[in-house]
């Protein structure tokens, strides 16, 4: 009895390790069939049209009050936006809280442009071009003055280190009904869902590749999407609870795999499948 | 009322490289939305590129063309100063245009 | 002679495509005034039945027509890079087809004398497919093929 179950046992793992070896090597090629795929796109990324319209956004008066955010700081000063979002997220003595850039938005929408919390927490994710989000346009005009510009996430304020270790926390909880942390995906190198591959954050060229290319047009949404859509949607698929727009554990999550991406330079928006 | 197109030409050699990029559901018809009726069609049909007066590029489109349509062409002769327009039509009667400099 | 075609040459200038079509009868006038786009055309589902829309024979295959920055596996199938290269001489137009989507014909693309026998674009497929380059030149059609495996469907639902 017990020899027929060795065989058995010896005889599955063959099968198991031939199985692996021709996935990895026919991994190779698609791999590399893929890779010429995304380099395809980058060139004329249809971000562009949503950072166009964020640029136009930015610039004129809105809301009740008919203030434009050329006064709402993000950080560098009232009104900067160059390199302002490689520093963010950081923490806001006005707001008393340390902000993203959707969070900060927001901040500046409902105080400085009189906009109801109600307001502007509407279509936050854009869908189709009759429902187009005037967030994701203003994060896509915002980031794109990023780009080039190495990412500095400081922790010298303790708020914002306090953030991240919160962060850190966060991505290695397992939880939800299929006990999964943010590390069970991306916790390792070489992991793939079907044929997606599956960035590793917990290695440095990992987080920096990822974090640098959020915001992304998605070709599968047909949208422009951000990183607090990007962690919704992990949320989403590991079956946790609904991640709130704009919450503190957003918050903490984006400052944790930010700082992690320090010394890259950012390089967005991306274009993505 | 149609979304402005993105519109880049440049000076390539003897000849002007142009690329857009245009915002445009382009939508099937194949879909369905929640209640399960058919999402209409509604894409591009015929684009046209224009310069000093003269057609270079002109296409017709069905819906397989992807949303937010994207197309580079080169043609022979076009200076720094100069302009290119594209001019796109739909299935519902909109029509857009929009020029670039060329660089 | 019937009116349509007095009509068409009526007009002068540059006969299009489109007029080809319409004098062949294969088009109503108010389809093409109204619209300026070969509605058969876009509606076929085989090789032969575009080449009745568009007014031409069976397209003969060519080396001289090359897939260019167009990758064999697509993410996304909603989103397919198409580069297509023409060196056959006096290349008048250039249209691409992709055998399993719901209609063949996805675009057409006049070239006017002057303007390179190159272009890219982007296009959708529903599953992984034969992709067709179509290219009528000097009056007569050619064709080139490239399989595109497409990992995710990108006609919608």
């Amino acid at each position: 009895m017990m020899q027929n179950r060795r065989r058995l046992a010896a005889c599955m793992g063959g099968v198991a390790l031939a199985a692996f070896v021709s996935l990895a090597v026919g991994q190779g090629s698609t791999v590399d069939e893929i890779a010429k795929y995304r380099a395809a796109l980058q060139d004329g990324n249809p971000a562009e049209l949503w950072e166009a319209r964020g640029e136009d956004l930015w610039k004129k008066p809105r809301g009740p009050k008919q203030v434009a955010f050329a006064r709402c700081d993000l950080g560098l000063g009232a009104g900067v936006v160059k390199g302002a979002y490689a520093r963010m997220p950081r923490y806001f003595a006005d707001a008393g809280r340390v902000m993203d850039l959707e969070a900060r938005l927001l901040y500046c929408m409902t105080t400085q442009q009189g906009i109801s919390d109600a307001d502007a927490h509407k279509n936050l994710f854009g869908n189709g071009s009759e429902r187009k989000s005037d967030m994701e346009a203003l994060v896509a005009y915002v980031t794109s003055e990023s780009r080039g510009t190495k990412m500095d996430v400081s922790l010298d304020d303790p708020r914002v280190k306090e953030m991240y270790a919160l962060g850190e926390k966060m991505f290695y909880f397992r939880g939800g009904p299929h006990d999964f942390a943010c590390a069970t995906c991306h916790g390792e190198d070489a992991k793939r869902i079907r044929l997606q591959d599956l960035p590793n954050l917990t290695s440095k060229e990992g987080a920096q590749k990822a974090y640098t290319t959020w915001p992304a047009y998605r070709v599968s949404q047909g949208e422009l999407r951000t990183f607090q859509w990007r962690l919704y949607d992990c949320f989403r698929q590991q079956r946790f609870p609904e991640l709130v727009y704009g919450s503190d554990a957003s918050i903490a999550l984006t400052t944790f795999l930010a700082r992690n991406a320090n010394g890259a330079a950012y390089d967005a928006p991306a274009i993505k499948r | 009322m149609a979304d402005p197109m993105k519109v880049r030409a440049s000076v390539v050699g003897d000849s002007t490289e142009v690329k857009v990029l245009m915002s445009h559901e382009m939508e099937t018809g194949q879909r369905k939305d929640a209640q399960g009726k058919v999402i209409p069609a509604w894409f591009i049909q015929n684009v046209t590129a224009t310069y000093n007066g003269k057609t270079v590029l002109s296409a017709q489109w069905g819906p397989a063309v992807a949303k937010n349509p994207f197309l580079a062409f080169k043609f022979k002769g076009g200076a720094k100063g100069e302009k290119v327009q594209i001019t796109w039509t739909d299935n519902r009667g909109d029509k857009r245009t929009d020029e670039a400099t060329i660089a | 002679m019937n009116r349509q075609r007095r009509e068409v040459l009526k007009q002068g200038g540059g006969v299009t495509l489109l007029a080809l079509v319409t004098a062949a009868g294969w088009l109503t006038p108010r389809d093409a005034v109204a619209q300026g786009w070969n509605t058969a055309a876009f509606e076929t589902k085989s090789m032969d039945d575009t080449m009745k829309a568009l007014g031409g024979g069976a397209p003969v295959p060519s080396k001289d027509i090359a897939f260019v920055s167009t990758p064999d596996i697509a993410e996304n199938g909603a989103v397919v890079p198409v580069g297509v290269t023409s060196s056959l001489p006096k290349t008048e137009s250039i249209a691409i087809l992709v055998e399993k989507n719901p209609n063949m014909l996805a675009a057409v693309f006049d070239i006017p004398p002057g303007t390179d026998p190159a272009l890219s674009t982007r296009i959708k497929m529903g599953q992984s497919s034969n992709v067709y380059a179509l290219v009528k030149a000097d009056g007569k059609y050619y064709v080139a093929s490239k399989e595109i495996k497409v990992t995710l469907g990108g006609c919608g639902g």
